[in-house]
C-alpha cells in the first residue's frame, strides 16, 4: 500500500499564498508553548536557526548534534553568499523575479508555491542577520553591499568575504547560545541520532547513541526536526565535509517518510581536482570567482606549453563561445557538464589532465593584484595551500564536485513530511530547489526555513495536541528503537571483517560517481543497480571495525554512516534510471537537444518522484506529486 | 611536486603519535614507520593512510577530530613538533600539506594541551569550555523577526572590516594550546571584537564584555601577553582585539557598577 501525498499548498493567487497560511494556521498561545517539547536534530543554519527562533517563541527546545559544537556544521564552509530580493541595486530585482529566477533556475522541478514563500522571506532573513551582527560586506557609505552570483542577471547576493556560511552559521549558533544560556534550549552535544520513533503513525521521537559513551538512549519530543543536511557524501569524494550523512533522513525514511527526488545531486563546477587516490574530499572554490576569472582549456590537446603562453588564438574560452549572454556565468550544471565534456575530449589540463583553467590573468591585468587579492584573497590562499601553486601567477585548475543535494526527505507545504510531526529543513528537505539550484540559495533556504517558516508552521500540528503529554521513553515502541540500534550498532563489530569502512565507502562512490554523476545512461545505471547490492552485501559480511561499542570509535560511527549510504545509493540509481528525462542536475544522456543540453519532458515527467519504503526486502514505491505551473511558463532554458 | 606524469613524489616519515584510551588512562607515544607518503596528500590524509594500515595489523586506529578538511569548521587541530597546527603559518592542520616537510622527518603529534581541554582519546580533546563563553554573551540579542531593514543600521566599512577580520576565528583552540598559560584571551577577544564594535552590538556591550570575560575567567588561565596565540592561530586573529578587550572589560565594570549604583 502506497502513501497519499497532500502538498497542502494553499489556495488563491501565489502572492496571498503564504500570508492567508499564516492566518489559517492554528496558533499555539504563547503560555501553552513551554508545555511542548520539539526535537531539532542538527544545528546547521536550517537547525540553528529553528532551534533559537522556537526557543524564543517559548518552545521547549532539545538541539542534538553529532559535533563537539554546533558551530562546526557544514554550513560552516559555503562561501560565496546569501540572496535577497531587496533590490538595493536598483537593478531591477523582485520577489517575483527571484521566484521566476529560482524556478527556472531549478529547471521547473520544484513547487511554485514554496519557492514565492523562500523568495518572500528572503528580505526578512537579511534583516535578521544583520540585527544579529553577521558583518556583511559594506560600502564606505556603510550600507549594505551586493554582488551578482552564477546564474543571476541582477546584484541581489549578500556576502562576508569568501566565508559568509561561517557568518550566518555563527549568527544562528549565537542566537541559540543565547537561547541555552536562558533555559530554552538543551543542547546534547556528540549525539548521533540513529532512529526516528513512529507511533500510530505520529512521530514522537528519536533514539541517540553518545559519541563518548556509546549509550545508546530515547528522547521522546510532541515534533521532530531534522535538519541534517544533504546526502553528496554518497560519492564518498564530495565538497561535503567528511562527517556528513544521511543517516537520520534515512531512518525517518526506512520508518515512512518518503524520500523524493534522490537523483537530484548538484555537481559544483568550480573544486579543486582529485590529485590522488588517497583524496579525502574535494575542496570548493566559490564560484564568485566566474564573476572575474576566465574559464578556458587549450584548443590542441597536445599543447604542452605553461598556460601564460598559450596565446588567445589557441585558447578554447568554451563558456564565453557557447553561452555569449551568460559566458562564464551559466548556472552550475551548464558549467559543469560543458567542463566535463572538454575533458572528455582530451582538452583537461594539470597533472591528470582532469581540470580546465579558471584565468585571473585579465582581471589582474585591468584592476590590479590588490583588487583581486581584496576580493578573493583567502579563496586563492586556500588553493595555493593545496595545491603548491600560486593563482596569482598561474591560472587556477579547477573540475567539478558533488556539491548540494536537491533531492531528500519530501515535506508538504508546512515542512512536515508524511509522518505527521516529523518536520525536515534546509538541504534535508527537497522542496524548493526543483533539480538544480542556484548559487547563494542554499543559505537561504536554510535560514528561510529555521527562521520563518517552521516557527509559524509547527503550530497548526501541535496546537491540537495541547496537554497531551509526550509518550514516555518507556513505551514499547521506544523499547524497541533503541534495542534495534544498540543491536545492529554492536553488531558490526562482531563481523571480524577484512576491510576498513573507508574502502566500502570509497568503492561506493566510485560506482556512484561513475554511473550516475554528471551524465547517466541507462547501461550505466543498470550496472550500478547490479553491482551496489552486490558491495553492499560484501560491505555487510567483510567491513572490519576494531574497538569497542563503550568508548569513542569512529569507524563505529562511520559505518552506520556508510551502511545507510549503501542503501541511499541504490534508490537514487533507480530515481535516476526511471526518470526517462533531462533537468537540471540530472542530465541523461539519451535525452539532449542537437546542442547537447538537458532536454526534459514535462508532460510525463513534471512530477516530484517520492518513493515510500516498503520493507528492506522489497524494493520502494513510487509515489509522484503532480507539479502545477500557474505562474512560470515552462520554456527549454537557454543561458546563450 | 607532481611528476606531471601521473606519478607522485612520496616521502618515508617517523611518526611519534601520543595514544590515549580515555580521559583518565595513562598516555604514550606510538612510534609509526609511516613510508609511501604522498607528497600531494594533506596531514589529515597522511593520517588517514596511516589508520588503514594500523587497521589492518588489527590495530585500533588513532583518534583525531577533524570534519570539513578546509580549513573552516574549527574541529581539527593537534600538536604537530610542539606546534598547534604544525609549521605553517595561518593554516589549520587540515590544509597542511606533506610537501612541507621533508623526506625523513621525524613527526611528533600529540594532542591540544590545556587543562581546560581535557583529552577525550588519543588525539581529540573536549573544548565545550569556548560554547560556555559564547553562552555568557557572545551575541547579539535580536529575536527572530524583531529586525528592521538592514539598510537603517549603517555600518562604516572600516567597522564593518575589522568586525569580519575578528569574526574570521574558527574556534580550533590553537590559541589555548599555544599559550604558556592556556590563556583563551584571543578566543574571547575575537568574539568581543566581533559584536562590540558595531552599532548592532552596542546595547549588550559592557554586560557582554564583562560576562565574556569572567567566564573564560573562570575555565582558562590568565593572558600575560606573550603573543603565542596570534602566532599559532589559523586565522592570524590580531592581537589588538585583546586589546579591545581589556579596555572593553575595564569600561564595563565601571560602567556596569554605576548602573548598578543607580537601580
Amino acid at each position: 500500500m502506497s502513501v497519499a501525498l497532500d502538498a497542502r499548498i494553499p489556495d488563491g493567487p501565489i502572492a496571498e499564498k503564504w500570508d492567508n497560511h499564516k492566518f489559517s494556521v492554528k496558533l499555539v498561545n504563547p503560555a501553552n508553548k513551554r508545555r511542548f517539547k520539539i526535537l531539532v536534530v542538527g544545528t546547521g543554519l536550517a537547525g540553528a536557526s529553528a532551534a533559537a527562533s522556537l526557543a524564543e517563541l517559548g518552545y521547549k527546545v532539545e538541539a542534538f548534534t553529532f559535533h563537539d559544537s554546533p558551530r562546526r556544521a557544514h554550513s560552516i564552509a559555503a562561501q560565496g553568499g546569501i540572496n535577497a530580493a531587496k533590490n538595493y541595486r536598483n537593478d531591477g530585482d523582485s520577489v517575483y523575479r527571484l521566484f521566476y529566477d529560482t524556478v527556472k533556475g531549478g529547471d521547473y522541478r520544484s513547487r511554485e508555491a514554496n519557492v514565492y514563500r523562500l523568495s518572500q522571506v528572503s528580505l526578512n532573513i537579511i534583516d535578521q542577520c544583520a540585527a544579529q551582527g553577521v558583518p556583511f560586506a559594506r560600502e564606505y557609505g556603510g550600507l549594505l553591499a551586493n554582488r551578482s552570483f552564477g546564474g543571476a542577471q541582477v546584484s541581489r547576493t549578500f556576502y562576508a568575504r569568501g566565508q559568509t556560511g561561517q557568518q550566518l552559521l555563527l549568527g544562528a549558533y549565537q542566537a541559540m547560545a543565547s537561547q541555552i544560556a536562558a533555559g530554552g534550549v538543551t543542547l546534547h552535544n556528540r549525539t548521533d541520532v540513529l532512529d526516528i520513533v513512529v507511533k500510530d503513525g505520529e512521530a514522537v521521537g528519536i533514539v541517540t547513541r553518545d559519541l563518548l559513551t556509546g549509550e545508546v538512549r530515547a528522547h521522546s519530543g510532541h515534533a521532530v526536526v531534522l535538519a541534517t543536511g544533504g546526502y553528496g557524501n554518497v560519492y564518498y569524494l564530495s565538497t561535503n565535509a567528511m562527517n556528513c550523512n544521511v543517516t537520520a533522513a534515512w531512518r525517518a525514511h526506512r520508518r515512512g517518510a518518503a524520500f523524493a527526488n534522490p537523483c537530484y545531486t548538484q555537481i559544483h563546477p568550480t573544486c579543486i581536482p582529485a590529485s590522488d587516490e588517497f583524496q579525502s574530499k574535494l575542496t570548493l572554490m566559490s564560484e564568485s570567482l566566474r564573476n572575474d576569472g576566465r574559464i578556458w582549456v587549450p584548443r590542441n590537446s597536445d599543447d604542452a606549453r605553461a598556460a601564460a603562453d598559450i596565446g588567445d588564438a589557441d585558447r578554447y574560452y568554451f563558456l564565453e563561445e557557447k553561452y555569449p549572454a551568460f559566458g562564464n556565468l551559466v548556472p552550475r550544471d551548464v558549467a559543469s557538464r560543458n567542463a566535463k565534456t572538454v575533458v572528455d575530449q582530451g582538452l583537461g589540463v594539470g597533472p591528470l589532465r582532469n581540470g580546465v583553467y579558471l584565468d585571473f590573468a585579465d582581471v589582474i591585468a585591468r584592476d590590479g593584484e590588490s583588487v583581486v587579492r581584496e576580493k578573493y584573497g583567502n579563496l586563492l590562499d586556500m588553493y595555493e595551500r593545496i595545491t603548491g601553486e600560486d593563482p596569482y601567477r598561474s591560472p587556477m585548475r579547477i573540475y567539478p564536485a558533488t556539491h548540494y543535494t536537491m533531492g531528500g526527505l519530501w515535506v508538504d507545504y508546512n515542512l512536515m513530511t508524511n509522518v505527521p510531526g516529523l518536520y525536515a529543513l534546509g538541504e534535508c528537505n527537497f522542496s524548493d530547489h526543483g533539480a538544480n539550484r542556484l548559487g547563494a540559495s542554499a543559505l537561504m533556504q536554510g535560514l528561510a526555513d529555521g527562521y520563518f517558516v517552521l516557527p509559524y508552521t509547527i503550530g497548526d500540528y501541535l496546537a491540537p495536541k495541547l496537554g497531551a503529554a509526550p509518550v514516555p521513553t518507556d513505551d514499547p515502541a521506544f523499547a524497541a528503537a533503541v534495542a534495534e540500534v544498540d543491536d545492529r550498532t554492536r553488531g558490526w563489530l562482531a563481523k571480524r571483517g577484512t576491510k576498513s569502512v573507508d574502502h566500502y565507502h570509497r568503492e561506493l562512490g566510485k560506482i556512484v560517481w561513475e554511473y550516475c554523476g554528471m551524465a547517466r545512461n541507462r547501461t550505466g545505471l543498470e550496472k550500478a543497480l547490479s553491482e551496489i547490492p552486490a558491495l553492499r552485501e560484501e560491505f555487510r559480511a567483510n567491513v572490519k571495525v576494531l574497538g569497542s561499542a563503550d568508548t569513542t570509535n569512529q569507524s563505529l560511527e562511520q559505518v552506520n554512516r556508510v551502511d545507510d549510504f549503501m542503501e541511499m545509493a541504490e534508490l537514487k540509481v533507480r530515481d535516476a534510471l526511471h526518470r526517462e528525462e533531462s533537468c537540471g542536475g540530472h542530465f541523461r544522456e539519451e535525452h539532449q537537444t542537437p546542442e547537447g543540453e538537458a532536454l526534459r519532458d514535462d508532460e510525463n515527467f513534471s512530477y516530484v518522484a517520492a518513493w515510500d519504503w516498503q520493507g528492506p526486502d522489497q524494493p520502494q514505491e513510487l509515489v509522484k506529486e503532480p507539479l502545477e505551473f500557474e505562474n512560470v511558463k515552462l520554456t527549454q532554458r537557454s543561458y546563450k | 611536486m607532481s611528476a606531471g606524469n601521473g606519478h607522485q613524489a612520496t616521502m618515508r616519515l617517523k611518526l611519534r603519535i601520543w595514544r590515549q584510551a580515555g580521559p583518565d588512562e595513562p598516555g604514550s607515544f606510538l612510534d609509526v614507520d609511516a613510508h609511501d607518503i604522498p607528497e600531494d596528500c594533506s596531514f589529515l590524509e597522511m593520517l588517514d593512510i596511516v589508520n588503514e594500515r594500523l587497521m589492518d595489523d588489527d590495530i585500533e586506529p588513532v583518534t583525531f577530530a577533524h570534519d570539513c578538511r578546509e580549513g573552516i569548521c574549527g574541529t581539527c587541530g593537534v600538536m604537530i613538533n610542539g606546534r598547534p597546527h604544525g609549521p605553517e603559518k595561518a593554516t589549520a592542520t587540515c590544509q597542511l600539506h606533506m610537501r612541507k616537510f621533508r623526506d625523513g622527518d621525524e613527526i611528533v603529534i600529540e594532542p591540544f594541551r590545556a587543562a581546560s581541554f581535557p583529552v577525550i582519546k588519543d588525539l581529540m580533546v573536549d573544548r565545550r569550555a569556548f560554547d560556555r563563553i559564547i553562552e555568557s554573551g557572545g551575541f547579539i540579542s535580536a529575536p527572530t523577526g524583531t529586525a528592521p531593514d538592514a539598510n537603517e543600521i549603517p555600518v562604516p566599512k572600516d567597522v564593518a572590516d575589522f568586525a569580519m577580520d575578528a569574526a574570521a576565528c574558527i574556534g580550533c583552540g590553537a590559541c589555548v594550546a599555544a599559550c604558556p598559560n592556556s590563556a583563551a584571551q584571543l578566543f574571547t577577544a575575537a568574539k568581543l571584537g566581533h559584536l562590540n564594535v558595531l552599532p548592532q552590538g552596542q546595547p549588550e556591550r559592557w554586560r557582554r564584555a564583562e560576562a565574556m570575560v569572567e567566564t573564560m575567567e573562570s575555565f582558562f588561565g590568565s593572558c600575560t601577553n606573550h603573543g603565542e596565540c596570534t602566532e599559532a592561530c589559523p586565522k592570524e586573529i590580531s592581537l589588538d582585539f585583546i586589546a579591545v578587550l581589556n579596555r572593553d572589560y575595564l569600561k564595563a565594570k565601571v560602567k556596569n557598577r554605576r548602573l548598578a549604583s543607580q537601580t
